[in-house]
Order: C-alpha cells, then structure tokens, then sequence
C-alpha cells in the first residue's frame, strides 16, 4: 500500500481533483428572523432538489451557538428516512449559528483495473479495506460545515464569528440582513485566513419547480473576499470547496475542505 | 368496383410500416463541475394525447431517478415496468446518437394521422428540456424534421423513409 504525501508550497487551493459532491447537503431553519422568543425548527438532508428532503443528514456533531456564544438548546434531534429534524430554542435576542462541522474520510484505490471508492468517519477501518494488490490508494480527509444562521430581534456577531478551523465564511454583510438587489460580502477563509481564487456555487431553492439549476458563481478575490448580489427573494444553497496538504490525520494524502450554507433572501 | 382500389389502398395503409424512424439525437457537451449523462425518453403522441406509443429510454437501470423525465413519466413511464417498452439501454456520453425505431411494432400499427414524435433529456444536478417533432403517419414520403434543443438536448433529427 502506498500513500505518497504531495508537498505543495504555497496554499494549495488546487481544483477539485476530487469527484465533486453527488448530492447537495443542507441545513434548512424554518425561520431565519423572529420577533419574540420562540422555537425553530431544522431540516437536515442530503437532496439534489432545493430543498426538497431526499436523504437524512446525521446530526452527531450539530453545534448551535447562541447570541453569548454558549451552546443554545436543542431538542427533539430524529434521523427519518428522508431528513434529519431538530428543534432550537430562541430565548435570548441576538443572532445562532447552527452548524454541522463533520470531519470524515475518502478513500479511492485501483484494483483489478476498476476504481474503488468508499467513505467513512474511521480512517484505519477503511484502510483495512484496501486489498494487497491494489494501486493509487489515495486516503482524503473530508471536512464539510454546513451551516446557517438565524435570528431573534436584531442580529449580532458573537455567535457568527470565524472558529478559525476548517473553511468558513466571515459574515461582513450579516446573513439574517439579505435583500433582492442588494450585494452581500463575505470573506471566505480557511484556518482563518483569507482564502483567495475560490469558487462559490449559488443555487436557488425551489429547483424541483423548474427546468435548469440556476445556479451561478462568484470568486473570491485576492483578499478572499466575495461579493454575491442576489438576483430575487428566496433561500440560497452556497456551496465552496478547496483541497490543501493540511491533514490532520498523517495517512491521509490530502484534506478536503467543504463549506455548505444556506440563506434566506427577503424581498425589498 | 370504384371502391376496390380505395379499399386496396386502405388495407394497405394499415400495413404500412416505415422503413426506417431514425431518431438522432445530440447530447450536448457542457462545462459544468459535476456531469451525469442525462436520462432520455422518447416516444410518440396524437395531437390530444389520447394515442401515447413509448419508443425508447436510455437509463443507467436506477429506476430512482425515473421520475425526473417528467413528461414521460406522466405519459407513460408509470404505468410500465422494467424493462421498459421500447428500445432500452445505457445512458449516452456527449455526441451525436442515432437510433432507428423503425421495427416497433406498436409504431407500425400506430393508425394513420398526425403525431408528435417526443424526446425528453432529464440530467441529474442538471437540467430537463422536452422537444417536439411533427410527422404524419403512416409514411408516404421521406419525411425529415430538425429542432435545436437549448439547454440539455442538441440538435435532435427525425428521417423517416416509407
């Protein structure tokens, strides 16, 4: 088995070398502004139709954060055969960030002239998988985020501010604050740092009702920065990706880096 | 007696069969990041859809998706099983494809008038487009349609010899 590490020299952001994603994965709230304390609801699913439910997308590392930056409440968490579902308790104004940050990993390899593919959330099970004579055994670290936010009362920073791990979205513009016709910017970062020359895919909801995707894309700029100008009313699915040497598992050749968002755009 | 040849000629035309239906059809090549070959039906209606003949479906055997060839669905793919009535097979990579349809028996028993021959292309995290070619039937003459697809279908050309 051989595993050889590609030492690239600047921020490799090198261009999906990987097959891009089957399907798209979201988090939908059903609210993204409130006017008084209340519970919200979330889908979670794994569909090609925005953003109709095809398949359910675990929970296990759901982390909402509240308007103080502690953990808010969660409740009622159920995997259905199409969706996940949780419940979130909006008790204090301010706005959360409701995230599904899941590291997992890709395995690809040659046999017998046919390529082999599998996923996983446990490196050494699927490395055990790999047969003796096979080649070009390629192990990714998978890092997706999905995620969105919401608010109670007037939005605000704390909760929506960068970890610093993994590829995420500095939020200038604020996500609960979107109108038809007008431009959002966001920094795209990786490890906390701008992300430069990174493609982000806009799709609108509703894809079920019409004939094409829609779908558009923005670059980030030199000093990450993205500017999204948002054709009409509705909810969005953002999707950006890049691949980097950074892993953090040293059997893995590359690590793959997923943000996944969706946002709710008003009418003006 | 006059009647005789229109009644030879009736017995006839209900024989009628063509020699060939060729369908070509182009699968456009796109620039797009993920690319699944689109799924595409065809078949034929009459004017007010009351006469629905499927002709053909290209599938990659994963009835899941099925359902995207919206129209085909609705006229006829529902009511079906596998294997579906028609010429089956794989789905097509980007190019031209022609496939002759000519040998049906439910298209050479199709009684005589005016039809749409129908091809849809539903292409997963794609797009869906249907086309409409007019033919009368049966053949008398060599009849040829040509229609530019816009989005997920190309050039898609009907040649039907008597």
């Amino acid at each position: 088995m051989k595993i050889t590490l590609k030492r690239i020299g600047m921020l490799s952001l090198m261009a999906a070398s990987l097959p891009a994603q089957a399907h798209k994965l979201w988090l939908l709230p059903s609210h993204t502004s409130v006017s008084e304390p209340q519970w919200i609801t979330v889908d979670a699913s794994i569909s090609n139709d925005l953003f109709d439910v095809e398949r359910p997308y675990p929970l296990d590392n759901l982390e909402v954060t509240g308007p103080d930056g502690e953990a808010a409440t969660v409740e009622n968490p159920f995997q259905g055969h199409r969706r996940s579902v949780f419940d979130v308790n909006l008790d204090k104004p301010g706005s959360y960030r409701i995230a599904v940050a899941k590291p997992g990993y890709f395995l690809m390899y040659q046999v017998d002239g046919e390529r082999k593919r599998a996923r996983g959330m446990d490196a050494d099970k699927l490395l055990a998988q790999v047969p003796q004579n096979a080649s070009d055994v390629k192990l990714t670290e998978v890092h997706n985020r999905l995620e969105s936010v919401v608010t109670l009362g007037a939005p605000s920073q704390a909760a929506i501010h960068p970890t610093g791990k993994g590829m995420e979205l500095e939020m200038l513009t604020h996500p609960n604050d979107l109108y038809a016709g007008e431009t959002a910017q966001w920094r795209l970062l990786v490890d906390g740092k701008p992300a430069a020359g990174v493609a982000m895919e806009l799709v609108p909801g509703g894809t079920r009702y019409r004939d094409s995707q829609d779908n558009w894309t923005v670059t980030s700029n030199d000093k990450g920065l993205l500017s999204i100008t948002w054709p009409q009313a509705g909810r969005y699915y953002l999707e950006a990706a890049s691949s980097d040497d950074k892993v953090s598992n040293k059997k893995a050749d590359q690590r793959r880096l997923q943000y996944l968002g969706t946002v709710e755009v008003l009418p003006m | 007696m006059r009647l005789l040849p229109v009644a030879l000629f009736s017995l006839l035309a209900s024989y009628a069969s063509a020699d060939t239906f060729q369908v070509e059809v182009e699968v456009p090549r796109l620039r797009v990041a993920e690319y699944h070959a689109p799924y595409v039906a065809f078949w034929v209606e009459s004017p007010d859809r009351s006469t629905i003949v499927p002709l053909g479906l290209w599938y990659d055997d994963q009835e899941n998706w099925l359902k995207d060839i919206r129209q085909w669905w609705r006229r006829t793919g529902r009511g079906q099983q596998k294997p579906y009535d028609g010429l089956t097979g794989a789905t097509r990579s980007p190019g031209k494809h022609a496939v002759d349809f000519g040998e049906l028996p439910d298209l050479q028993n199709l009684p005589e008038g005016d039809y749409h021959l129908v091809v849809e292309a539903a292409r997963e995290v794609g797009g869906r487009e249907v086309v409409r070619l007019p033919f009368q039937w049966p053949a008398r003459n060599n009849q040829q349609q040509q229609i530019n697809g816009t989005s997920e279908l190309g050039t898609v050309t009907l040649s039907i010899t008597p």
